[in-house]
């Protein structure tokens, strides 16, 4: 069973249909003891860091990730809490992935970084099949992962940052594979083929 | 690169998709699903819907439209009418929109623009905004209730006073409706987008105006805003995207090919 986490934060329907187009009929869950039935998970989040941190706190997702040893990738802000720390309310998160979370630099451009942008792929990795540097795919955010030996592909707006990370059994897209039209559904495609 | 993004606006009216010229005169286009699925496989970025006349009408828009086109399409997507409070705009996005556009109600209650701020984060909160030149007075003007003739009102706001306002208020994105260009493809109002750049840091994108693929290429070259929508050269075929998007590709403006 493909699981998505509904912390009661995010656009869960979006991620949701974008599995469903490629044939899988994901179950969102509320309840944190259906986690361990899971097969792979997402947990996808827009809004602000430590609104959704404590969420997932007070929910007691927490221990139910920590324990969780399959599959989990987190979208956008859901990848943001899997790393460190988050410098958006200075709070540190689940640490899953090494690495803090800052403000993205933009210099003289516009913020938030909102847009179509290209991936640079740096590592070759399951999850990034398939995925050519001239493609592109859809970012929403102003925080960031700053690179590190985690990043799978980075991508450039006013500084580098990370665009696909891993450690472990955990992964993270920054950008919207759910809004990120045929390379979004490659990618999606591709978490659901990751073997660890 | 970031791409100058190109959007698709449909306008719709009584579960289809509808255009006027000025704001007026309205004629059905078609099936909102049909097109909205058309646009985003022949590569549009990101597509806008208006249901122009609930704000008129003084209710929210039609929530089924929006969780069929969540489901059937794969680029992002903006949704405004009649949008009102945190829990109109919670409903709308818990269907599958990626963004919300408030455009009246952000006039009549500007706070709403920082509750949404609050509520989701800026990046899903757009401010739509009906710009009119006024010749007499030489300044640009805030409308609003653009979605009908009749009821269609003049603000208490200018242009340029207003976008600084909404900037201010956490707005993620600004959709600049310039009145006088709408749906007569002369041009997008380069001199207001100018002007309206100089003072926002936020997104800008252009509407009204757009005619043939030289303006597209103008806007960006001229202007440096984020992305262009536009209605009727789309839904009449005169602008074809693939065709577009090399053509901008080739003059070397940032553009996403597929």
């Amino acid at each position: 069973m493909l699981a998505i986490i509904d912390t009661g934060c995010a656009n869960i329907n979006s991620v949701r249909f974008a599995f469903e187009r490629l044939g899988v009929i994901p179950e969102i869950i509320t309840d944190v003891d259906k986690l361990k039935h899971a097969e792979r998970v997402i947990l996808p989040g827009v809004g602000h860091a430590s609104v959704a941190m404590e969420r997932l706190i007070s929910a007691g997702w927490v221990d139910a990730i920590n324990e969780f040893q399959r599959p989990l990738m987190g979208i956008c802000l859901g990848m943001q809490l899997l790393c460190s720390h988050s410098s958006e309310g200075n709070i540190k998160t689940l640490n899953k992935i090494k690495g803090d979370v800052a403000e993205l630099d933009v210099g003289q451009l516009t913020s938030p970084h909102m847009g179509w942008n290209n991936l640079n792929i740096l590592k070759q990795h399951a999850l990034t099949k398939g995925i050519t540097n001239e493609q592109q795919v859809y970012f929403v955010h102003s925080f960031a992962h700053q690179v590190n030996d985690c990043t799978l592909a980075q991508a450039q707006y006013g500084q580098n940052f990370s665009a696909v990370i891993t450690q472990d059994n955990f992964a993270g897209m920054q950008f919207h594979p759910e809004r990120s039209a045929k390379v979004g559904s490659q990618l999606l495609k591709n978490f659901l083929d990751w073997r660890i | 690169m970031l791409s100058k993004r190109i959007i698709p606006c449909l306008d719709v009216k009584n579960g289809q998709v509808v255009k006027g010229v000025k704001f007026k005169g309205h004629e059905v286009v078609g099936d909102i699903l049909e097109l909205a699925k058309a646009y985003s496989e022949a590569g549009a970025d990101e597509l806008v819907f208006y249901e122009i006349s609930a704000s008129v009408e003084k209710r929210l828009l039609d929530l089924n439209w929006v969780e069929s086109i969540a489901k059937n399409i794969d680029i992002p997507f903006c949704v405004a009418g009649g949008i009102k409070s945190v829990e109109d705009a919670a409903s709308v996005l818990k269907q599958g929109a990626d963004k919300i556009s408030i455009n009246s109600p952000a006039i009549a209650k500007p706070s709403l623009i920082k509750e949404l701020h609050d509520e989701f984060g800026k990046q899903c909160v757009v401010v739509g905004i009906d710009s009119f030149y006024d010749e007499t007075s030489n300044e640009y003007l805030v409308y609003q209730l653009t979605g009908d003739p009749n009821a269609t009102s003049k603000t208490r706001y200018k242009t340029l006073d207003w976008v600084k306002k909404v900037q201010d208020l956490g707005a993620g994105e600004i959709v600049l409706n310039c009145m006088n260009q709408d749906g007569v493809r002369k041009g997008y109002d380069i001199e207001q987008l100018k002007k309206v750049r100089n003072i926002c840091t936020l997104p800008i994108i252009a509407s009204g105006g757009a005619g043939s693929m030289s303006d597209f290429k103008n806007v960006f070259e001229q202007t440096n805003i984020d992305g262009a929508l536009a209605a009727s050269v789309f839904h009449k075929d005169i602008i074809k995207i693939p065709e577009l998007k090399q053509y901008l590709a080739h003059n070397k403006i940032a553009t996403r090919l597929c």
